[in-house]
């Protein structure tokens, strides 16, 4: 069983989940140990507010040395997510900062809700263009109206487009690498063929984003007039987002 | 895009203008962008691209037909209404910042009245091809500014004036700009609400290449104009500064575009009256 520490969020509380990760834990951490809810089922879930656990790293990227970082569980008045900072200090001793985050544990009849979403079936998958040349073109096109038009073909072309009543504007790219749907279609599929979902710009502009940390990959899974099902793929991290359609 | 199909649409297109680096473009545009709208006229010189505000001040950026690598324009004079952020939008889609070796090729075409803009940009192999609405064209202002009429002249480096009017108290209303022949200076100044600032440049300062002042003369201006004056110094090198007898002003940019042309956008300003 693999060991992993799993982030989901909720975007918009739908039932779609919006943004799934996964951490494998011996890329991250020299010690891990946990022990489940029971033998059978060795998994911990908790509910925490993001704001809260990017504060308390924020801090581990402004200091200027941090020795190490523990990460608990533990009760205070309530469950918390205990953090203990490590860094070194004028004298030999070192100092030692604590910072709690509440959180909810959340009861095993709650866990279906949070477990990893399926891949959807999707009519056409396509590595993205480098997300340093995408995150431009989709900054601008936010600018000019809040809905995205994403189509994709088997043959590797993809197409972003934004339309207000003052302009409509269309980026073309070409020469994707594409990955089999592998329900069997392919073979009758249509090359040209563009399949077609519109969604919010930002959250889109957000997936974005992640360039900051450089990912190996990113692909596209196109469901049409459904969702876009995107992935940022580095190393041991694989961060998953779900935008659903938007309604006309 | 086949070339035949392209020759057919080129066709129908009273406007066809391509050019190698967008850059050149959107960096005159860029300088008199400081409201949304603006009027293009067209020629077989290029473009003018008008901005106004106000009833009292007019900015226009001459985007000159030899710096494109083509330029088919086949009626005499063209013109129409535009959003100008949206077109900046369009034009920046790769970014706007400097980008090591890639450069952006730009096509614009132009079917005529009622037609939209058609802009069709290129990066790496990476196509964007913009619609742009157009509106018919307004009445732009003349402000009757004849070289025969200048009373003062300047010419001083733009970051100087840039500096000048940054000093410049923004809760003042009114700016006040005169012209001394001895000692020979340019003095510009801010009053209101109790206070006054003054900035004075000498006329023999180094920043100074040009001062012809036959007498002095003072003007007055909104100062809340004379700050947009200050768009279109931050992509200039140098700055010539005219007045004439009614007070009106004329401040005349040189602009050299990503390539290395040299480029001019004009600005004018009406005085305040006493």
């Amino acid at each position: 069983m693999h060991q992993a520490v799993h982030l989901c969020y909720q975007y918009f509380g739908k039932a779609c989940k919006g943004l799934w990760c996964e951490l494998q834990q011996g890329h991250f951490f020299n010690e891990y140990n946990m022990e489940g809810v029971s033998a059978e089922f060795n998994e911990i879930y908790l509910e925490l507010k993001p704001d809260n656990l990017a504060k308390t790293l924020s801090i581990l990227k402004s200091s200027t040395a941090v020795r190490s970082l523990k990460i608990k569980l533990t009760r205070k008045h309530s469950a918390c997510l205990t953090f203990e900072i490590e860094s070194p200090s004028q004298t030999s001793l070192s100092r030692l900062c604590t910072h709690d985050i509440p959180v909810a544990v959340l009861p095993r009849r709650l866990w279906a809700s949070y477990a990893e979403p399926r891949m959807p079936q999707f009519q056409v998958s396509c590595d993205l263009p480098p997300l340093r040349l995408l995150r431009p073109v989709v900054e601008r096109m936010r600018a000019l109206g809040p809905r995205l038009t994403v189509s994709a073909s088997h043959a590797g072309r993809l197409l972003l487009r934004v339309e207000s009543d003052q302009a409509s504007v269309a980026t073309h790219f070409c020469g994707l690498r594409t990955h089999p749907a592998g329900h069997g279609q392919d073979q009758e599929a249509d090359q040209q063929q563009m399949f077609e979902v519109h969604v919010d710009i930002k959250p889109f502009a957000m997936f974005l984003a992640g360039d900051q940390f450089h990912p190996a990959k990113a692909v596209c899974n196109l469901i049409e007039d459904r969702m876009l099902h995107l992935f940022l793929i580095h190393e041991d991290i694989t961060l998953q987002y779900f935008i659903p359609a938007c309604s006309s | 895009m086949l070339d035949t199909q392209e020759a057919e649409e080129d066709k129908q297109n009273v406007l066809v203008a391509k050019i190698d680096n967008v850059k050149n473009v959107s960096q005159l545009l860029k300088a008199v962008h400081f409201r949304e709208s603006a009027m293009v006229v067209v020629t077989s010189d290029g473009l003018k691209v008008t901005v106004e505000d106000s009833k009292c001040v007019q900015a226009n950026a001459f985007i000159q037909a030899d710096m494109f690598q083509q330029f088919v324009l086949s009626e005499e004079t063209l013109s129409f209404k535009i959003n100008l952020s949206v077109l900046l939008d369009c034009l920046n889609i790769f970014g706007s910042g400097s980008t090591a070796g890639a450069t952006t090729a730009l096509k614009m075409c132009y079917a005529g009245e009622g037609h939209p803009l058609v802009i069709v940009l290129e990066e790496s192999g990476v196509l964007t091809d913009c619609s742009i609405k157009t509106q018919l064209p307004e009445d732009i202002m003349e402000f009757s500014f004849n070289s025969s009429d200048v009373v003062n002249k300047a010419i001083v480096k733009s970051d100087c004036l840039r500096e000048a009017l940054a000093e410049m108290d923004v809760d003042c209303d009114v700016m006040e700009l005169v012209f001394c022949p001895s000692p020979p200076r340019l003095q510009l100044s801010a009053v209101g609400a109790g206070m006054e600032t003054k900035v004075e440049i000498g006329g023999d300062s180094e920043l100074v290449e040009l001062f012809q002042c036959p007498r002095t003369s003072s003007s007055r201006y909104r100062l809340a104009m004379m700050k947009l004056s200050g768009k279109p110094l931050a992509q200039s090198q140098k700055v010539s500064l005219r007045t004439d007898a009614r007070g009106f002003l004329c401040l005349q940019y040189m602009i050299k575009t990503d390539d290395g042309h040299i480029c001019f956008v004009e600005f004018f300003c009406s005085p305040e009256e006493e």
